[in-house]
């Protein structure tokens, strides 16, 4: 049987790992290289590594990092933020990486993801998309730019979109429950994963063992990401995965 | 020395550095060097993308044969993902392609499953004994090993050494046929449980 994904996800700024609460108030939470390689040991079943370097000259530290880290760390990784083009993709997966992260420039350039999928094969290609709650409370819109501009579109009509560009995969981060430690947002992840029929990975509320079970429990979604919990040690992956396998959760340990 | 073959098809650098890790050495080999296959104690085949454009690129840097010639040499063939899937016969993904046709086989879209692709962890049932694996024959695998594919080897052939559950469906996760292997999953991104694997492979050389 297919166990059930647990994703630690660096953000890396400037060549480290840092960690802020709604995308501010940055912590250096060190090396990266150093982090990946304990996740491995611990066990995590993949990694996410989010570039959220501001300047693009910087941004080639990025490359450098995932060769590093893909020459001694024989899981899947995947790298987002900021990439824009073919040939930013093709930097990436040369370097090491199994798959890129879009998301910005999938809103604003939906044919990347298909000329991306066409290349490199849908498999590479994850659709990141920040969503939040309507205003007028039904349903979700999109929004781009690490979550500061909406962009009017209907989280269910964009995810199906993606799904027929050719993203293999969606990485679905709810804008309401980041940073909140509450828990991930049900709702939002039950939607979208019983909509497309390309694995789901939850992101956003993270902050129990109880959270991740409830998420794999009352949701379709094949995966979970998480950042500061693992960062900090709130959660030690393996007794993250203990507990789920307890719970007849099926997880890799 | 090990050549793994490069058609442009996506990350070569991670299976390159498993077996640089586990201690062989090994070449990436690119169109314009193909007549040097013979030199190779072992050859890796990877893969991801279509089959129809992986059967195209390789045609036109003119491995096709050569690998075909490589395999009745004895020296062990290892394909991965879809370089397992294009050793058989046929694929009908996009468009009906054949493939290198060294084990029989038709490659179809998985169906009838939870998600697509099937992407991710999953056990190995052991049907028969392998060159692979250091597991006896078993329902269920103590090892994870890691998939991510939406096609898949249609039949449960005589060369099946070990499939995977996914949902109702039963998938061919390693093929053999004496020298020629080829893995549903990837071992290099499957940790510990690949390296062992892909250290049995080195050891056959």
């Amino acid at each position: 049987m297919l166990s059930k994904r647990i994703i630690p996800c660096l953000d890396i700024k400037n060549g480290r790992v840092v960690k802020g609460v709604n995308f501010v108030d940055l912590i250096d939470a060190g090396d990266p290289v150093e982090t990946a390689r304990t996740y491995y040991e611990m066990g995590a079943d993949e990694l996410v590594f989010l570039d959220i370097t501001a300047t693009n000259e910087k941004r080639k530290t990025i490359a450098e990092l995932v060769q590093k880290v893909a020459a001694e760390i024989f899981i899947p990784l995947t790298v987002g933020g900021g990439i824009r083009t073919i040939d930013d993709m093709r930097k990436i997966l040369r370097a090491g990486a199994d798959k890129v992260a879009v998301n910005t420039a999938a809103v604003k350039n939906p044919e990347l993801v298909t000329n991306g999928a066409g290349i490199f094969g849908s498999q590479c290609i994850v659709g990141a998309v920040d969503a939040a709650k309507k205003e007028s409370g039904t349903g979700w819109e999109v929004y781009i730019h690490a979550g500061t501009e909406a962009t009017g579109l209907d989280l269910l009509d964009w995810v199906k979109g993606l799904a027929s560009l050719g993203a293999g995969e969606i990485l679905l981060t709810s804008i309401n429950t980041d940073g909140t430690k509450d828990g991930f947002d049900i709702e939002m992840l039950k939607a979208v994963a019983s909509t497309v029929q390309i694995p789901v990975i939850a992101s956003g509320g993270a902050g129990s063992s109880q959270h991740f079970f409830d998420v794999f429990q009352q949701t379709e979604v094949s995966a979970a990401l998480a950042a500061s919990i693992f960062h900090f040690g709130e959660i030690p992956i393996p007794d993250l995965k203990a507990e789920l396998n307890k719970q007849q959760i099926p997880v890799r340990v | 020395m090990i050549g793994i073959i490069d058609y442009g098809a996506g990350n070569l650098y991670s299976i390159s550095k498993a077996m640089q890790y586990l201690g062989y050495q090994n070449e990436i080999i690119s169109g314009n060097s193909v007549e040097k296959l013979s030199k190779f104690k072992g050859l890796i085949l990877p893969g991801v993308g279509a089959f129809p454009e992986a059967v195209k690129n390789l045609k036109n840097a003119g491995f096709f044969k050569e690998i075909i010639d490589y395999a009745a040499s004895d020296r062990p063939l290892l394909g991965i993902c879809l370089g397992m899937q294009l050793l058989f016969s046929l694929s009908q993904e996009t468009t009906s392609t054949a493939g290198l046709d060294l084990l029989s086989g038709k490659i179809i879209r998985l169906e009838n499953v939870p998600k697509i692709p099937h992407m991710g962890w999953n056990k190995l049932r052991i049907l028969k004994k392998s060159q692979l694996l250091t597991e006896d024959l078993t329902t269920q695998s103590t090892d994870y090993y890691y998939f991510v594919h939406s096609f898949y080897l249609e039949e449960i052939t005589e060369d099946v050494t070990a499939i995977a559950k996914y949902g109702q469906q039963s998938i061919p996760a390693i093929v053999e046929k004496e020298n020629i292997l080829g893995l549903q999953f990837h071992p290099e991104k499957s940790g510990e449980a690949g390296l062992n694997m892909l250290k049995k492979f080195g050891e056959m050389l």
